[in-house]
């Protein structure tokens, strides 16, 4: 008999073993060698091992009987050292020599530690084989204890959900935008984000890990590079798995990111194969189940000396937590000539999406509802022709004929308790209630419980749950939606997102229903606004969802070169500033300068590749963006008051500087221009401004929703306060309010038309605990929004502003 | 006969986002989607001359920053009310970077 020797007893090798020996039992001498002390086990079910659903025996797929009676040799335990493979022998770590005819490596992967300080710490494992799972399982077992994981992957997980099953405090940390970024898109991966939030797993992503924190050798805390310190008791890192190629390697054998093998399986050396984990075929490296059984059946049948070829095909992932029902196959990456079908119902948190490509299946993407998930999988496979039934596709296979998607799903799906006014706190069910009594219009409604009221901007989406309750038997005033991407209104939008608390894009997408994968140029810059103006600490900012002045930080010019102004506080300058402004003029070949209408010093035609360094200049005299790109505040338009003036009758240049310093870098829904006048001659056209302060003998007189541009507004008197503080105060008040209720790109003058003075004045002067609110929670936003963006572009971004290459360069070489 | 030449990794491009290539024949814009497809599309809105690299990316298509006309990355025809076109470019991924074909390039130099 030809002896064949295995190395490593995994899953792909077993069922190599079992192809073999089913088909011709006599033909080999099989040694089995394994570095675990045990033999093959289903390794991808030691989930449920560690989160208690199943024991270890019951994932044991040979035991030592089915050693025996297929007459294997096994040698658990006890790892190879080197091939030999002029001798044709291997030798193991005792030094003891065996002699093969055939050689089958399957030593599969390792585990990818991330080198971070720290990492060989007590406490600190990976997730791969039983020894970890049952270190996870007594960790888990110490009262109160905490666990961070460090990836969002499949594995990573199922770690997490096994530890919470078993009680423990468990972070994931995961370093791209969402969980299982391979498998899945961001609207699935934020569906599953909140099932795991849902059961009790904190998860972070776009979170970089820096350093792991010990004491007494033992793990106790991870700390993040933007300084957040996780304490735990355990931290799994499941980052990714790297093929474990050493002793191929060693060996001399063909390898690149693994071990080389053709079609049959062979390695370079024609008696040495290799299947599974370790083995690199056309390119590919394999992590997944369902090819390295294909790979087993083709290399049982080379060992025969049968022709088979190995063939990759594509892969589905299922997750296996329980409760998260999540599918992906195929390729689901946007592409030339593909098309996405989409369908979202809120109500379920049901996610599906197909990609298209000349009438066939190419890849599917399924949270919530995977039932027809295989259905899909066998049409990526086949490569079956979808073109007749492509409009009912997505249902499924059980389709049964159907109506359009629903605009008013998103409202439909909301429960009882979801806040429609948020003025007078109504919640659904009351207004579902007051219908319920008879109140068959939006007058009635708003009689009968004050929705809608009051500021009057959640009025459509009374008028929804008027139209969703009543059916036919209410016609739903026409209104204007958000953009081609929904049918929501900006008021409904922005009153959802606050009620439904959803706290970033792919959230909003999924929760109300978007028609688009991922927006369109009208609705992502108002949604990057809406997120951060109502949850500065929890949503980050998104460049590549602003208009191209806001992502620069510079006014684009129609000849695609940028603006330069630089903040002068209150108009007020110096001569080192005036010369550090002109040096860079002239340094970067700036072809106009200007005086603006806000007292400060426009440099015109600036080269976008310049912008970094005439930042850097600017910023090393002292001076900051100027914000004259940015929907937010841009000047405070002053005189010079009681400082020179003989009418003036308080320091209106130091009031207008104080606002300023107050109020810079806060974004707002359209630009903010302020102005304050000593007295009632009004140098500073204060009541053409958004805010315009008025200073008179008794004190100030603050009036708002001026305008001087497409239309011309006079302010209205808001209030008059006696003390300088109180006018900081108002004003820092009322551009929190606006900032909180008023549409993208409406003016303060339009939404105060839409809202009323009264309620603006009810919510600022009225309400002192009201607006010290407002006050707390524009300082909260600004703790994050208040910094300049020049000296961190400059710093930290300035190659983004370069091209990425310069190939008139490359060709002169 | 293609030149594909590496400009650089898949990193330096926001997800979203675009960078700048600069030919003898004018510039190219480079776009990376939401998902990671990357292509080139001469950086010239046919409308204004609108720098598309600094435009809104959705989908499979981006907008140009000037008057917001939307053009298909995939074919490089504006959509929508507006018509016009500008030159698509190869442009591939492999192992984090980014290929363009040079030739294609120096050809449309030369036409």
């Amino acid at each position: 008999m030809k002896k064949l020797v295995v190395i490593g007893a995994g899953m792909a090798s077993g069922r190599a073993l079992e192809h073999l020996l089913e088909a011709a039992p006599d033909t080999y001498e099989i040694t089995l060698f394994n570095a675990e002390p045990r033999g093959n086990y289903n390794r991808i079910m030691l989930s449920p091992v560690l989160s208690g659903e199943k024991t270890y025996e019951e994932i044991v797929t040979h035991d030592d009987a089915w050693y025996v009676a297929n007459g294997v040799t096994t040698r658990f335990g006890e790892k190879v050292a080197r091939i030999d493979r002029d001798r044709k022998v291997v030798v193991s770590e005792t030094g003891d020599e065996l002699a093969y005819d055939k050689l089958l490596i399957a030593t599969g992967s390792n585990p990818f530690i991330v080198p971070l300080p720290g990492h060989d710490l007590d406490g600190v494992i990976a997730y791969r084989d039983l020894e970890d799972t049952n270190r996870m399982i007594d960790a888990s077992g110490i009262p109160g204890a905490k666990a961070v994981v460090i990836g969002g992957g499949l594995l990573g997980l199922e770690a997490a959900a096994g530890l919470r099953l078993r009680g423990m405090d468990v972070t994931v940390i995961h370093i791209m935008g969402h969980l299982m970024d391979r498998q899945l898109d961001a609207a699935a991966g934020y569906l599953l984000r909140k099932a795991l939030v849902d059961r009790g797993i904190k998860v972070m992503c776009s979170a970089n890990s820096k350093e792991i924190r010990g004491e007494d050798g033992k793990v106790r805390a991870l700390l993040l590079e933007d300084g957040t310190e996780l304490p735990c008791d355990l931290l799994v890192m499941a980052v990714g798995i790297r093929p474990n190629v050493a002793l191929g390697k060693e060996a001399g054998l063909a390898v690149g990111r693994a071990i080389h093998v053709d079609d049959q399986m062979v390695t370079s050396d024609p008696d040495i194969l290799a299947v599974g984990e370790c083995v690199e075929h056309q390119g590919a490296i394999f992590g997944l189940v369902a090819p390295l059984y294909d790979q087993a059946k083709v290399v049982a049948q080379t060992l025969l000396g049968e022709d088979a070829t190995f063939v990759q095909r594509q892969v589905s992932t299922k997750l296996k937590v329980t409760g998260c029902d999540l599918f992906s196959a195929g390729d689901f990456a946007d592409g030339e000539g593909r098309e996405d079908i989409v369908f979202r119902d809120p109500a379920r948190g049901v996610y599906k999406r197909l990609v298209i490509e000349k009438d066939k299946v190419i890849g599917a993407v399924m949270y919530g509802d995977t039932a027809d998930g295989n259905w899909f999988y066998g049409l990526i496979k086949d490569g079956a022709d979808i073109s007749e039934m492509r409009e009912t596709l997505i249902f499924g296979p059980a389709f049964q004929g159907g109506a359009a998607a629903d605009p008013m799903a998103a409202v439909a799906a909301l429960p009882p308790e979801a806040e429609i006014c948020g003025c007078n706190g109504v919640c659904k069910g009351q207004i579902v209630d007051a219908i319920a009594n008879g109140a068959a219009d939006l007058g009635a409604v708003r009689a009968v419980t004050k929705a809608s009221a009051s500021c009057g901007s959640c009025t459509g989406l009374v008028e929804q749950v008027l139209a969703v309750t009543l059916g036919d038997a209410f016609q739903l005033p026409a209104s204007q939606p958000m953009c081609g991407c929904t049918e929501l209104t900006h008021e409904d939008v922005r009153r959802l997102i606050k009620a439904q608390e959803l706290k970033s894009m792919p959230a909003v997408w999924q929760e109300l229903g978007w028609k688009t994968k991922d927006g369109c140029h009208v609705c992502r810059p108002a949604l990057n606004f809406y997120l951060l103006a109502d949850w500065p600490l929890e949503y980050t900012d998104d460049p590549q969802s602003r208009f191209i002045n806001e992502r620069k930080h510079a006014n684009i010019q129609k000849d695609g070169t940028f603006s330069v102004v630089p903040r002068m506080w209150g108009g007020i300058t110096n001569p080192a500033e005036l010369r550090a402004i002109a040096d860079a003029a002239e340094k970067y070949d700036v072809p106009t300068v200007k005086v603006t209408g806000g007292q400060r010093i426009d440099l015109l035609g600036v080269k976008s590749e310049d912008l970094p360094f005439i930042w850097a200049d600017l910023n090393a005299a002292g001076l900051v963006s100027g914000h004259a790109y940015s929907k937010g505040l841009r000047t405070v338009k002053t005189c010079v008051g009681t400082d020179h003036c003989r009418f003036g009758t308080q320091d209106s240049t130091g009031l207008g500087i104080k606002l300023e310093k107050a109020l810079w870098g806060s974004w707002t829904p359209h630009k903010v221009k302020l102005a304050v006048s000593g007295c009632p001659r009004n140098c500073a056209e204060a009541t053409c401004k958004d805010v315009g302060v008025v200073c008179v003998d008794s004190g100030y007189q603050i009036g708002v929703g001026g305008a001087a541009g497409m239309d011309v507004k006079e302010t209205q008197p808001l209030a008059l306060v006696p003390t300088e503080q109180e006018a900081i105060d108002m004003t820092v008040a009322f551009v929190q309010l606006y900032r909180e209720n008023a549409k993208y790109l409406d003016r303060p003058y339009k939404w105060i038309a839409k809202v009323g003075l009264d309620w603006v004045k009810d919510q600022i002067v009225a309400d002192p605990d009201n607006r010290q609110a407002l006050i707390d929670r524009f300082a909260v936003s600004q703790s994050v929004y208040q910094k300049d963006p020049w000296a961190e572009h400059a710093a930290e971004r300035a190659e983004t502003y370069t091209p990425i290459a310069n190939l008139t360069l490359e060709a002169a070489e | 006969m293609t030149d594909w030449i590496d400009i650089g990794p898949l990193d330096a491009i926001s997800p979203r986002g675009a960078r700048v290539v600069k030919t003898r024949a004018g510039c190219v814009a480079v776009f990376r989607t939401g998902d990671d497809r990357v292509y080139a599309l001469d950086n010239t809105c046919p409308h204004r001359g609108g720098p598309l690299a600094e435009g809104i990316i959705h989908g499979a298509s981006v907008t140009c920053p000037l008057h917001n006309w939307v053009f298909d990355l995939e074919t490089g025809i504006a959509k929508g009310a507006d018509s016009g076109s500008v030159a698509t470019h190869p442009a591939r991924v492999e192992d984090g970077r980014i290929y363009l074909d040079l030739s294609q390039l120096e050809s449309r130099k030369a036409a």
